[in-house]
C-alpha cells in the first residue's frame, strides 16, 4: 500500500537537471524525510509533487490517480498540502485568518450567500473560525490568536504555515525546512509537532537540513545528490552507506548523526 | 486543568468576537455612513451641493468595487471607465432609443458588462503587475474608442440624451431625490463589500494578494477567485454607469475616458487600498476638491498626479487607514 508513487520524474530548466529520473514511493502513515545538499532538487520535487512546477517527464500517483501537471489547488482538493521553505505567510491578514483561508475547501463559498450573509454562510464561517482557533491551539500559537500575522516572530510563522496546512486536512503534508533558522527549543518543538501531526495519521514529507531532527523522526529517509537519489532506507541504512557519508555528510556530521540516533532512541524509550 | 483553561480560552474568544462585531466595520461603520449622509443633507444649502454629494455617491461606487479588485484581491484595473461607460451607454442607448424601461436598461447593462468582464477576466487576469495594467488600459481605450466611433448608436463625441430614471413608477426629479437613491446604493454597496471581505470568499482573494502560490495549496482556486471579482467589480461601476447616465441626463465618451479610469484609481489609493470606507472618503475627497476649489480646475490633471505622488510618499497605506493608525497610536 502506498500512498504516493514517483516514477522516473524529471524536470530540467535549461538543459539543467533538477531533478533527473526520479523514483520512489511513500507509504501512508510514515515520516519521510528527504535530505541532500543544496541544490540536490529537494525543494523543486516538493513544487513537482505540489503542482508549482509541471514534470519534464515521468509520472507522479497520489492515492492511485496520476496527478503529474494537475494545478496545485486542485491537488489540494485531492488531500496534498504543504509549507515553504521562504515563508509563504499571507501577511494582509491576522494569525488567525491566515488559518481559516486553510479550511477553504470545507467551507461554503456562495458569492450570493456571502455577499448577503446568508445564516448558513455565517454558521460555516463561525465553525472555521472555531477550527482555525483549535488549530493554532495545537500547533502552540494560541496567544497569537488575534495578532496581525506580520507581528508573529520567524519561528512561530514556520507553525503558522502548518497550521494553515493542517486546516485544509490533507492526507499528505509536505514541511519544507520547518526548522530551518529556528534555534535549539524551536526546533525541539517543531519536532514534536511533526510527530505529533504524523501520529494524528497524516502522512509526512519533510525537507530538512537539520540531522538530529531527521534522524531521529524519520521512518524513511530518501537521499539526493545532483537531481538524482542517491540513496534510501532507514535512518540506520541511510547513515552507514559510505556514499551518503562521502557525498554529503562528512565524517564530522556522520559522526553528529550517529549521536543524535542515539538521542532519537532515548525520546523512544519516554 | 487543561479543559478549563480550554474553555476559558474559548469563552474569551467568543467574547472577542462579540466585542470585535460590535466595532467591526459592518455596524459601527455602516452605522456612521448612514448617519453621515443623513447629517451632511441638512448642510446642504443648493442644488450644487446635492450635485456634489450625488457625484461622490456615484464614484464612491465604482471605487468601493475596485478595492475589492486592487486592496483586497491585489490585482489592478486601469480600464474601469469602460465598464462604467457601458453601463452608461447600456441605458442611455436603451431608454433612449429603444424606449426600455430604464430599470430594464440597468439590468441589461450589468448583464453586458458581467459577460464582456467574465470573458476578457480570463486572459487579462494571468497577467501579473505591469503586464495586468497595461492589458486593462488597452481594454479601457477600446471601449472608449468604440463609443466615441459607434456614432449611429453613442452619438459618437457630441454624446446622446438620457431619458429620465424610474423605479417602479417613482421617478427621482430633483436633486434631493436622486441625493437619496444614489446615497441608498452606496449603502447597500458598502454592506455588500462588507460582508464579501468577511467571508471565505473574501479570504480567498486577500489570500491571492498575500501569496498566491500558498492560497493554492490550500486549495484556492486563485484565477477563479481573481476572475470572479474582476466581474463583481465591473458590475458595480456598470451600476454607477447607469445611474450617472440618468442623473445628468446627457451622456458624453469623456466618463470612459482613460483619465477617468485614472480618477478612480487615485481615490482608491488615496482613501486607502483594502479599505471600504477609505474608498468612500477618497471618492469624496477627490471629487469636491476640484468642485469646490475651481482655481484649481485647469490643473486637475496635476493635482491628482501630486496627490498620488504624495499618497504613496507619506501615507502609502492611504487617508483613512493612516487616520487609524495615527488615532490608535495616540489613544493609550
Amino acid at each position: 500500500m502506498t500512498l504516493l508513487v514517483v516514477e522516473n520524474l524529471s524536470k530540467e530548466f535549461g538543459g539543467i537537471h533538477a531533478v533527473e529520473d526520479l523514483t520512489f514511493s511513500i507509504a501512508p502513515g510514515t515520516i519521510h524525510s528527504i535530505i541532500g545538499p543544496n541544490g540536490a532538487g529537494k525543494t523543486t520535487l516538493f513544487n513537482l509533487i505540489t503542482g508549482v512546477y509541471v514534470p519534464s517527464s515521468g509520472s507522479i500517483r497520489f492515492d492511485g490517480e496520476e496527478i503529474s501537471g494537475r494545478p496545485t489547488f486542485e491537488l489540494a482538493k485531492r488531500g496534498i498540502s504543504r509549507s515553504f521553505q521562504n515563508l509563504q505567510i499571507f501577511f494582509n491578514m491576522t494569525a488567525l485568518e491566515n488559518v481559516m483561508v486553510g479550511r477553504h475547501l470545507h467551507q461554503r463559498r456562495g458569492l450570493l450567500a456571502a455577499m448577503l450573509r446568508f445564516p448558513g454562510s455565517v454558521r460555516a464561517d463561525e465553525a472555521a473560525r472555531q477550527k482555525a482557533s483549535e488549530l493554532l491551539a495545537y500547533v502552540g500559537l494560541e496567544q497569537y490568536l488575534g495578532a496581525e500575522a506580520d507581528s508573529l516572530p520567524y519561528g512561530a510563522l514556520k507553525r503558522l504555515e502548518i497550521a494553515r496546512a493542517l486546516a485544509a486536512e490533507p492526507k499528505l503534508l509536505l514541511l519544507d525546512e520547518p526548522a530551518a533558522g529556528c534555534n535549539a527549543t524551536e526546533t525541539q518543538e517543531i519536532d514534536d509537532l511533526i510527530q505529533k501531526v504524523a501520529a494524528g495519521g497524516v502522512t509526512v514529507v519533510l525537507v530538512e537540513h537539520d540531522m538530529r531532527l531527521v534522524m531521529g523522526i524519520s521512518d524513511h529517509i530518501l537521499v539526493l545528490d545532483y537531481g538524482k537519489k542517491l540513496t534510501e532506507g532507514t535512518a540506520e541504512e541511510v547513515r552507514g552507506n559510505p556514499d551518503v557519508i562521502a557525498a554529503y555528510l562528512g565524517a564530522g556530521a556522520a559522526s553528529e548523526a550517529g549521536a543524535a540516533s542515539e538521542a532519537g532512541g532515548g525520546t523512544e524509550a519516554h | 486543568m487543561a479543559v478549563t483553561e480550554k474553555d476559558a480560552g474559548t469563552e474569551a474568544l467568543k467574547r472577542g468576537a462579540r466585542r470585535t462585531a460590535l466595532l467591526s466595520p459592518r455596524y459601527a461603520g455602516v452605522g456612521a455612513l448612514i448617519l453621515v449622509i443623513i447629517v451632511l443633507q441638512f448642510f446642504f444649502t443648493n442644488n450644487f451641493h446635492y450635485d456634489v454629494a450625488i457625484k461622490i455617491g456615484l464614484s464612491a461606487i465604482v471605487c468601493v468595487g475596485l478595492n475589492l479588485l486592487i486592496g483586497y484581491a491585489g490585482q489592478i484595473s486601469l480600464g474601469h471607465a469602460g465598464f462604467f461607460g457601458l453601463g452608461a451607454y447600456s441605458s442611455a442607448i436603451l431608454t433612449d432609443s429603444y424606449g426600455w424601461p430604464p430599470l430594464a436598461s440597468l439590468f441589461a447593462g450589468l448583464v453586458l458588462v458581467g459577460v464582456l468582464s467574465f470573458v476578457l477576466a480570463r486572459p487579462i487576469l494571468r497577467l501579473k503587475g505591469h503586464y495586468l495594467a497595461m492589458a486593462t488600459l488597452g481594454m479601457g481605450i477600446i471601449i472608449s474608442i468604440v463609443l466615441n466611433q459607434e456614432v449611429d448608436l453613442t452619438g459618437g463625441p457630441d454624446g446622446m440624451p438620457v431619458p429620465a430614471f424610474s423605479l417602479f413608477g417613482w421617478s427621482p426629479n430633483s436633486e434631493p431625490a436622486w441625493y437619496w437613491l444614489v446615497s441608498g446604493v452606496l449603502v447597500v454597496t458598502v454592506w455588500l463589500s462588507l460582508n464579501l471581505i468577511d467571508s471565505s470568499i473574501g479570504r480567498a482573494l486577500r489570500a491571492v494578494h498575500g501569496s498566491e502560490v500558498a492560497a493554492e495549496t490550500v486549495g484556492v482556486d486563485t484565477t477563479r477567485y481573481k476572475v470572479l471579482i474582476f466581474v463583481v467589480s465591473a458590475l458595480f461601476a456598470s451600476l454607477a454607469g447607469s445611474l450617472f447616465a440618468h442623473y445628468t441626463g446627457f451622456l458624453t465618451p469623456v466618463v470612459a475616458e482613460f483619465f477617468t479610469s485614472i480618477q478612480f484609481v487615485i481615490m482608491v489609493v488615496f482613501g486607502g487600498m483594502a479599505s471600504v470606507f477609505g474608498s468612500v472618503v477618497g471618492a469624496a475627497v477627490l471629487t469636491a476638491l476640484p468642485e469646490f476649489l475651481t482655481v484649481l480646475h485647469d490643473y486637475e490633471h496635476l493635482v491628482f498626479g501630486l496627490l498620488l505622488m504624495l499618497t504613496m510618499i507619506f501615507m502609502s497605506k492611504g487617508l483613512l487607514p493612516s487616520l487609524i493608525i495615527l488615532i490608535r497610536r495616540r489613544l493609550p
